[in-house]
């Protein structure tokens, strides 16, 4: 757990007078009055990212180790079965917004600072709790900070970066430590990036009502203007096939679905639309994440703030793609008295069913398990999924579990 | 590269027709970049309507037709030059004493002549299309008589003959900076886009650069007329004889100099030369890089010479070894389709020769690449002298077998070594081409005396050969022209290891479990070459980021670059095959290393 008041924040120059007013339909240059603090904490993943201890957080792909960055700007990896926990920090590193392991590697960590983007080489097999600055790579490029996401080509060559104020994104080669910028006029900026697990397709979501779908064969998009908000938060399906995204201040998912570029699975999905799941429970829809198996999809709801009986909840649903796609409610995840969930992940592998990763409020990281055999085999549930209550009443829900290490 | 009895298919069908595309683009470009320019050297803030009409009849005057033809002259002979000289593998020299030999090389001062005489051209387009006062070379004197409308004596314009030789500087300065930054090496994009969405995107980056070395010309121009701008004008009055006329301000002065319009002029006239070829540069790079799809196998036997296997195995031309790797590592991470046919059988005989054939290619390179830095080693720890490395070369362009230039001296060279490299004869490889003599430097020897061994090749070649003893400078550069190459080790390495991967799943016949024995040591092997690579000093430093600039610089972290591609493909291999590894036969130390990229301890 990690508490607020252990952590000092670094003090910033900023003055926060102009705080208020932050109409999400802002022109991009009413959006450069912000300071960057500010757009990092609208645009984060992480619900109110300044207060929070925790700024961000990630999964390594492959092995039993995450990464947390905190209020201080430091970063703490853990490791399952290791008691060493190395610290990075760096002068460049303020304003962490988010964290991506680099696939197929044991060691490269990519950070999306204030300024620019720090990639870490952590070697695993250090015990060594402070690694030097010299461990990380700074890469950087006028008029592209802050940087407010960050997304690993599956393949582990590419990387992309995008800034809310820069209306390119930058398609980097790490090692060659050169980028590429793919701008797109309208929409102002790039505020979220998710690429697809099979590495074809790459979501850029604007601060405007418009996302983009991009292939990444030829590096070409598509427009997908939106009816009302900009996308919040988006994920895929593990085949790559469906997308789900929610747009800030509604109740909706949408789901979009394409068929298949390189013509080998069979997908049950069809042909590429839209559609909505409206939501009757919880408040607007924050984010979402699917587990690796396409079974659970975790849908984290915004509660409201005045009211008390209204706190922030995670729903989960089952998930099936054939013969029609549809989503089952499940359950509901819930903490502590007076903690709310602010950012949650999905563990890339876990053998049994799925693992969800819920940081919440008061500074705590939970793993909630949920056990339960593939294929959309109905039954199988085991008895500790089975706490957790189907009915809409949040206050009798309570499902938490400490962290399994 | 390129030749007129050139016997390739490939550079005869496709490189050819990619530039000549480019110069055609570049042509039909110029008349838009003309009237920009134009419109900005008659702008007049106060006279806007003036302005306007100014600029459309000089647009459709016949001294602007005139001055478009020289132009599209200028840009033609300047997309010849790129097609000649352009080279995938660049050149690098280790030493001050290699760059100024690439510098004074008599190829490179023909191309300093003509970049020279090209860049007084494109000025004296654009002194004819100012106007006023920089239109003529020779104006009557003021204050001289008439006789029958005639002048009487006629005066050397200084403006115009300033901007000539403007335009002189500027291109022996383009031409000078081509070889010390590699201008005419040609990279590969991380990503594939298509040529026109690539343009737009690479637009804003040429016009900066042409203006900032504009900028940087025009400074360095007018503090070298500040000084030396008597010479040329008393030359040029003595020899056409023309009058200096005193009663106007010279140029060669600081007051003469520090004229806003002048200067003004100037920049923009600059701006135009170096946007004109560095969009010609531009338009080649695009269209060169495009990549080009190989059938993996035919039906028809008059195109197996075509496909993937023969195309890998070509040893004589590397433009179309580059474009056969590249679409290896597209196909393995793209296609389906062709990843089963390169899984295929034979028909009849049921032998797996497409992956063969591949597997084999792909394998020779690395090892190469491995034995060649394991020798850099060996002579490296044994006695601080590094040996002769066959592709940093001093000649400013890699020398191509096939050029009219070369000279049978040059085709000996190519392909043996000097019998002064202390490693002659220990290490033979069928797969070394077009190398020409690389440079003998040394490691960061303390009070070592180096010897220097540098070959000079000449037109109608003859070769020689001097030794110099000087202490070595730009140690980074010979780990860099180790690695110059190492673009389709990367392509191989991606290629291969995507096609194991997906072998996991697609591969019906077995035909890549034979082979994955060897594929894992021979990747295990280069891992280790190049990990002791990596801990010589000044291997792993980082090159300084440059500023904004045309070359390409990219060369500088191949290395970086290939290492992370080697870890990623291996630990492709380990995910995807997981514990299954266990049950391949490999040696018990590849095994052990193995074991750290099953555990992600790497």
């Amino acid at each position: 757990q990690f508490t607020r008041d252990t952590l000092k924040g670094h003090s910033r120059p900023e003055s926060s007078s102009r705080s208020a007013f932050l109409d999400q339909r802002d022109t991009l240059w009413m959006r450069r009055l912000l300071c960057s603090d500010e757009m990092v904490a609208e645009f984060s993943q992480m619900l109110d990212w300044s207060d929070s201890a925790l700024r961000s957080f990630a999964w390594h792909p492959h092995t039993d180790k995450f990464a947390v960055a905190l209020l201080d700007d430091s970063i703490r990896i853990y490791k399952s079965n290791s008691s060493a926990t190395p610290t990075l920090k760096h002068r460049c590193q303020r304003s962490v917004c988010a964290l991506q392991w680099k696939p197929l590697c044991g060691s490269a960590l990519a950070v999306a600072c204030q300024s620019c983007l720090l990639i870490w080489h952590v070697d695993p097999t250090s015990l060594s709790t402070r690694p030097s600055s010299g461990c990380a790579q700074v890469l950087s490029h006028p008029g592209h900070s802050p940087i407010t996401s960050i997304a690993w080509s599956p393949t582990g060559s590419l990387l992309v970066s995008a800034s809310p104020v820069d209306t390119g994104m930058m398609v980097w080669d790490v090692a060659a430590e050169s980028a590429v910028p793919l701008q797109r006029v309208g929409g102002g900026g790039v505020t979220y990036l998710s690429w697809s697990p099979d590495g074809s397709r790459l979501l850029a979501a604007t601060p405007s009502a418009l996302f983009r779908v991009w292939e990444t064969r030829m590096w070409t998009c598509e427009r997908w203007p939106c009816l009302k908000g900009s996308c919040q938060s988006a994920c895929w399906s593990p085949d790559g096939g469906c997308l789900l995204l929610s747009m800030q201040g509604e109740r909706v998912i949408y789901a979009l679905t394409f068929s298949d570029l390189t013509g080998m699975n069979n997908n049950t999905y069809g042909p590429p639309f839209l559609f909505s799941l409206s939501l009757s429970v919880g408040g607007e829809v924050c984010s979402l994440s699917w587990d690796p198996r396409g079974e659970r999809l975790a849908v984290l709801l915004k509660g409201d703030s005045q009211a008390v009986n209204h706190p922030s909840v995670i729903a989960v649903f089952k998930t099936r793609s054939s013969p029609v796609f549809e989503l089952l409610p499940c359950g509901f995840v819930m903490g502590e008295a007076g903690a709310e969930p602010r950012f949650m992940q999905f563990h890339p592998h876990f053998q049994h069913g799925a693992l969800l990763t819920v940081c919440w409020s008061d500074g705590r990281i939970s793993h909630v398990p949920f056990y339960f055999s593939s294929a959309g085999l109905l039954g199988g549930d085991s008895p500790q999924q089975a706490l957790a209550s189907n009915t809409a009443d949040h206050s009798s829900n309570k499902l938490y579990t400490e962290q399994i290490s | 590269m390129f030749s007129l009895k050139q016997n390739c298919w490939f550079i005869r069908k496709v490189v050819v027709w990619s530039a000549v595309s480019s110069i055609a683009w570049s042509v039909l470009l110029l008349p838009v970049t003309a009237a920009v320019f134009v419109l900005l050297s008659r702008f007049s803030l106060f006279h806007p309507i003036q302005w306007i009409s100014e600029c459309t009849s000089l647009l459709t005057a016949s001294s602007s037709i005139f001055s478009l033809v020289v132009l599209c002259g200028v840009v033609l002979i300047t997309g010849l030059f790129n097609l000649e000289f352009y080279t995938l593998v660049p050149s690098i020299p280790c030493s001050r004493m290699a760059l100024l030999g690439t510098v004074l090389h008599p190829r490179q001062c023909v191309h300093s002549l003509v970049y020279c005489t090209m860049g007084m051209l494109v000025m004296w387009c654009a002194s004819v299309t100012i106007g006023g006062r920089y239109s003529t070379l020779g104006i009557p004197c003021r204050g001289s008589g008439f006789n029958n409308c005639i002048p009487v004596v006629t005066c050397l314009n200084e403006y115009h003959l300033f901007l000539l030789l403007a335009g002189a500087f500027m291109g022996y300065s383009h031409s000078f900076l081509g070889v010390v930054q590699n201008m005419y090496y040609v990279s590969f994009q991380p990503i594939q886009q298509y040529k026109y969405p690539r343009f737009k995107g690479c637009l804003p980056m040429v016009v900066k650069c042409s203006v900032i070395q504009s900028l940087y010309s025009a400074r360095n121009f007018a503090a070298l007329y500040l000084f030396f701008g008597y010479a040329p004008k008393t030359w040029i009055s003595s020899t056409l004889h023309l009058q200096i006329d005193s009663s106007l301000q010279p140029l060669d002065s600081l007051t003469g100099l520090l004229e806003f319009s002048l200067l003004y002029h100037l920049t923009i006239s600059g701006t135009f030369l170096y946007f004109t070829w560095y969009l010609t540069v531009l338009l080649f790079r695009i269209y060169v890089t495009e990549a080009y799809s190989f059938p993996v196998q035919s039906t028809f036997t008059e195109d197996a010479e075509q496909c993937l296997p023969k195309v890998l195995a070509e040893t004589n031309t590397l433009v179309m070894k580059f474009f056969a790797l590249q679409d290896l590592a597209l196909l393995s991470q793209h296609s389906l389709s062709r990843r089963l046919e390169v899984f295929s059988l034979s028909q009849p005989g049921g032998h797996p020769h497409n992956w063969n054939a591949i597997s084999r290619e792909c394998l020779s390179l690395l090892s190469e690449l491995t034995q060649r830095l394991v020798a850099h080693q060996d002579a490296v720890a044994s006695n601080g002298i590094k040996p002769l490395q066959r592709d940093a070369l001093t000649a400013p362009f890699t020398p191509d077998v096939d050029s009219p230039f070369s000279s049978p001296a040059i085709r000996r060279l190519v392909g043996q070594q000097e019998p002064l490299s202390p490693w002659f004869g220990t290490v033979q490889s069928p797969h070394i081409m077009r190398r020409g003599p690389k440079l003998w430097s040394a490691s960061t020897g303390e009070t070592a005396r180096l010897k220097l061994t540098f070959t000079l090749s000449l037109n109608h070649g003859f070769s020689l050969s001097k030794m110099f003893s000087s202490n070595v400078q730009l140690p980074e550069a010979s780990s860099q022209a180790l690695f110059a190459d190492s673009q389709v080790h990367i392509w191989a390495l991606q290629g291969l290891s995507h096609l194991v991967a997906a072998s996991f799943s697609e591969d019906q016949f077995g035909v890549v479990q034979t082979t994955l024995p060897n594929i894992l040591s021979c990747l295990v092997v280069l891992l280790e070459a190049v990990d002791r690579h990596f801990k010589l000093p000044h291997a792993s430093s980082k090159p300084v980021r440059a500023v904004c600039r045309m070359g390409d610089s990219t060369y500088k972290t191949l290395r970086f670059a290939l290492r992370a591609a080697l870890k990623t493909a291996i630990y492709k291999i380990t995910t995807t095959f997981g514990e299954h590894l266990n049950a391949v036969n490999i040696s018990t130390e590849h095994r052990k290393r193995l074991q750290q990229f099953l555990e992600f301890k790497e």
